[in-house]
């Protein structure tokens, strides 16, 4: 393999990462703070739809992106009114949100569009461009880092840049602000943080609804820049393969960007055989790879590789005691 | 009977607490009726009462959980309105909760600082909380580690950590909810000198209690809840214990065993050099030679987690151990597919679990099914292939009866009952099988005073008819009141055996700590 075609799959490797790491990071605020969602894929799956339709309707793909992040949030208040305020169970819950995404984006496309459930194709200002970085055509022809800085790092959408400027502020936010702290005390103890004069139900909604808002930006993600355009279920269980990537990430932003790329990585080479082919001398079937993130996961889960110890109150609705 | 205090300070101060009539209904239940109290500035202001009397509910009320129906509160002479938890630490009431509010994985810093930041970024509100906390442990003499993680912790220093917690918020009056139920005993007497502490600093303490010897060594006035209301109030040096008592139960209370000196016949249960390891590889009881003679009673005694819940358990049939043990002349399978509750039970061993919530009830199903339990395969209890339901609910009314568990419902889930009444739903199922060794642990854990007195004499009453017993329990003077012989263990050995009859808790506390032989 050489050092071009590395580079090429460590760009997809990026891309491919991005809508994982962002639902992986809305996941994480999530379950910190003790709300359990499964419904990470329905929420990405209705933004990727909205954000299209909007983008198309309106040829701004900032008002799409606006559109998706809203409609993400909506399925969030649903999640919250059903989990927080209501004590439903909140597995139940996200698996009736993915549902309600699955058909409903189908059925409104049909109905706006009438293209077979897709929006139709998004073209200039509708669709996420690729940003050249400063200097990028310059360098590029610089040995070795040249082509890293000039094909790996720069001429990606706006949105992968966000995205990965979120891992760090997820960590700021998380461990060194008050909100983080009250976060996730309320996903270990909520008592603790009831009977310290907190209000336990506002700070699940703010986990939820920021959870909302970065599945938001996945999912228009998926439409407007990786792909141009909604197909149906075109979240394709990346919102699994996220919660896969935090639990392997034990719950931490930093290792759920490692463990996005590493999935991301999986991603990259299901679609280059011909890569293992020249690494290993045999050929891997594909959807094997596809498999990898939640083998990997269930791994984890049985405890090989240190314990991945979730949030001590996910799951469970808070109920005042005496 | 009312709390005027005579001593010139305190007379003419406003009381730090008063509250005038609160009452308080959930549903067709009166938890508070009518409750007034006046609480001194600089006194420990003890409040005793059964489980159900309705001291949480009053608690619950003073901290903003719940909302009186009616009544007021005055803080320091002022009305107050206290809608939430907020209101109450703004009002300056900090409170120590049973079952402490941690968050396990934090620092005792984070801890402290949760939900009393000074700003939206941590590392002001760390660094400054670090200077508080080290001005409160010179004031008051409360050290603790403020980078130790709580899960790290034991429980005597996360008690801490939670009357730091309401230090920190600037309490000046704290409330301590059974404190004493999950500390050893010198846990407690520090805690008690740390209240004493407080109290010379002007801090105004209540303590809620069942145990009346904490009321009598520790308040200086006790108020008395009965189903809902306030019985008395009295200083503490004008009561005794036996009146404490009776006014929490409303009769009589016998507050000593009554037991005949043990007749003590052929040895029943056997054990020589028992090893037991736990899940995590340790060895929990390292060797231990112990016998149980027909009609006696052998408390073990020890500061919990030295062993004994793990002898318990491989008695009971619910852990491995290596070593012997003979019951009644024949070896007992300590390992494999024959060392299950059901040969024990087969073998005239019944068992009352430590934890009777999680390994003698299950607390969602009802008092009939889980008298079941253990004994279901008993032909009474049969009807073909099925369960003879009616059979099993004429049953467990008749032994509910018989054990006086109130309300003698069987349709009632367990979780319904009251601490004492669940016990005594286990012990009937246990006691009614006439078994020849019963074990028992904590028998009295969580369980008031009325029914303590009821569940000694059933165990007594078994040992008259001639039955071994194994006791284990962390409560030194229930062991003394109950056993006949006492051994010690620590650090899963058996640190020495003494006839209760001539030994005090002196002695016994001194082998609890591993000391002397």
């Amino acid at each position: 393999m050489d050092f071009l075609t590395l580079i090429q799959l460590l760009d997809s490797t990026v891309r491919l990462a991005t809508p994982l790491l962002l639902a992986c990071l809305a996941g994480l605020f999530s379950e910190r703070a003790g709300i359990f969602d499964i419904g990470l894929e329905g929420k990405m799956l209705a933004a990727a739809f909205f954000s299209a339709a909007i983008a198309a309707l309106t040829g701004s793909v900032w008002l799409g992106l606006l559109a998706g992040i809203a409609a993400s949030m909506g399925f969030s208040l649903l999640h919250g009114l059903a989990s927080i305020t209501f004590r439903g169970n909140q597995l139940i819950s996200g698996v009736a949100i993915n549902f309600l995404a699955a058909g409903l984006t189908v059925l409104i496309a049909q109905d706006w569009f009438s293209q077979g459930g897709r929006t139709p194709s998004l073209m200039g200002g509708a669709r996420f461009e690729p940003i050249t970085l400063p200097f990028a055509e310059n360098l590029g022809t610089v040995p070795f880092l040249g082509p890293i800085y000039a094909e790996l790092i720069s001429g990606h959408s706006i949105l992968v840049y966000i995205a990965f400027l979120t891992v760090p502020l997820t960590w700021w936010i998380l461990f060194r602000t008050r909100f983080g702290l009250r976060l996730r005390a309320v996903g270990e103890n909520p008592a603790a943080v009831d009977t310290a004069g907190v209000s336990v139900v506002g700070l699940r909604y703010a986990a939820v609804m920021i959870c909302g808002m970065l599945c938001g930006i996945a999912g228009a993600y998926l439409s407007t820049a990786l792909q141009a355009g909604f197909v149906k279920d075109m979240s394709a269980g990346r919102g699994f393969i996220a919660l896969a990537a935090l639990i392997f990430a034990k719950w931490r932003p930093w290792h759920a960007l490692y463990a996005t790329l590493l999935f991301g990585l999986f991603g990259a080479l299901e679609t280059r055989p011909d890569v293992i082919q020249a690494i290993f001398g045999i050929k891997v079937q594909g959807a094997l790879l596809g498999a990898l993130p939640y083998v990997m996961t269930v791994i984890i889960l049985a405890g090989f590789v240190g314990k991945a110890v979730p949030p001590r109150a996910g799951g469970e609705p808070y109920v005042k005691e005496r | 009977m009312t709390a005027d205090d005579t001593s010139g300070r305190q007379e003419t101060a406003a009381p730090a607490i008063e509250l005038k009539g609160i009452s308080k209904a959930f549903g067709p239940v009166q938890a508070n009726k009518d409750i007034s109290i006046r609480v001194m500035p600089g006194t420990i202001h003890g409040i005793i009462g059964e489980n159900g009397a309705g001291k949480s509910t009053l608690m619950s009320i003073l901290y903003g959980f719940y909302k009186a129906d009616k009544g007021e509160i005055f803080i320091s002479g002022q009305k107050t309105e206290i809608p939430d938890s907020q209101a109450a630490i703004a009002a300056g009431i900090g409170m120590v909760f049973q079952h402490f509010k941690l968050v396990e994985n934090f620092t005792v810093l984070e801890n402290i600082i949760l939900g009393a930041e000074d700003g939206g970024l941590l590392k002001p509100s760390l660094s400054k909380a670090r200077k508080t906390l080290l001005e409160l442990e010179h004031e008051y003499g409360l050290n603790v580690d403020p980078d130790a993680v709580i899960e790290d912790l034991g429980v005597g220093m996360q008690q801490r950590v939670e009357i730091l917690k309401a230090l920190y918020r600037q309490a000046d009056i704290l409330i301590l909810d059974e404190p004493t139920g999950v500390l050893t005993p010198a846990e407690a007497d520090q805690l008690f000198r740390i209240l004493d502490r407080l109290r010379a600093e002007g801090k105004t303490i209540i303590l809620i209690t069942h145990k009346l010897r904490e009321i009598m060594e520790a308040t200086d006035t006790v108020s008395v809840m009965r189903r809902g209301e306030m019985t008395a109030t009295v200083k503490t040096a004008d009561t005794s214990p036996a009146e404490l008592a009776e006014l929490m139960v409303g009769r009589k209370v016998l507050l000593r065993v009554d037991k005949t000196p043990a007749t003590p016949g052929d040895v029943i249960l056997d054990i020589k050099g028992l090893r037991v390891v736990d899940d995590a590889g340790v060895e929990r009881v390292k060797g231990i030679d112990l016998q149980v003679r027909a009609g006696e009673i052998v408390g073990i005694a020890g500061v919990a987690g030295n062993g004994q819940s793990e002898l318990l358990e491989v008695l009971g049939g619910y852990a491995d151990g290596t070593g012997e043990i003979r019951v009644s002349g024949q070896p007992l399978d300590l390992a494999g597919k024959r060392a299950d509750g059901r040969s024990r039970r087969a073998r005239g061993i019944a068992h009352v679990p430590e934890d009777r919530q999680r390994e003698g009830l299950i607390m969602d199903f009802s008092a009939w099914e889980n008298t079941a339990f253990g004994y279901h395969r008993d032909p009474s209890y049969q009807s073909g292939v099925l369960l003879n339901n009616a059979a099993i609910r004429s049953d467990t009314e008749a032994k509910m009866q018989r054990f006086d568990v109130r309300p003698p419902n069987p349709a009632l889930a367990a979780k319904n009952f009251s601490g004492g009444n669940q016990q005594k739903i286990v012990l009937a199922r246990e006691i009614e099988r006439n078994p020849d060794l019963l074990l028992i642990g904590q028998p009295t854990r969580g369980v008031d005073i009325g029914a303590i007195e009821f569940i000694h004499q059933q165990i007594v009453a078994l040992r008259d008819k001639g039955k071994a017993i194994l006791l284990v329990s962390v409560e030194l003077e229930e062991i003394l009141a109950l056993a006949d012989r006492v051994a010690v263990m620590f650090d899963g050995h058996i640190m020495g055996e003494r006839q209760s009859a001539e030994t005090d808790e002196k002695e016994l506390g001194l082998l609890m700590a591993g000391v002397g032989s």
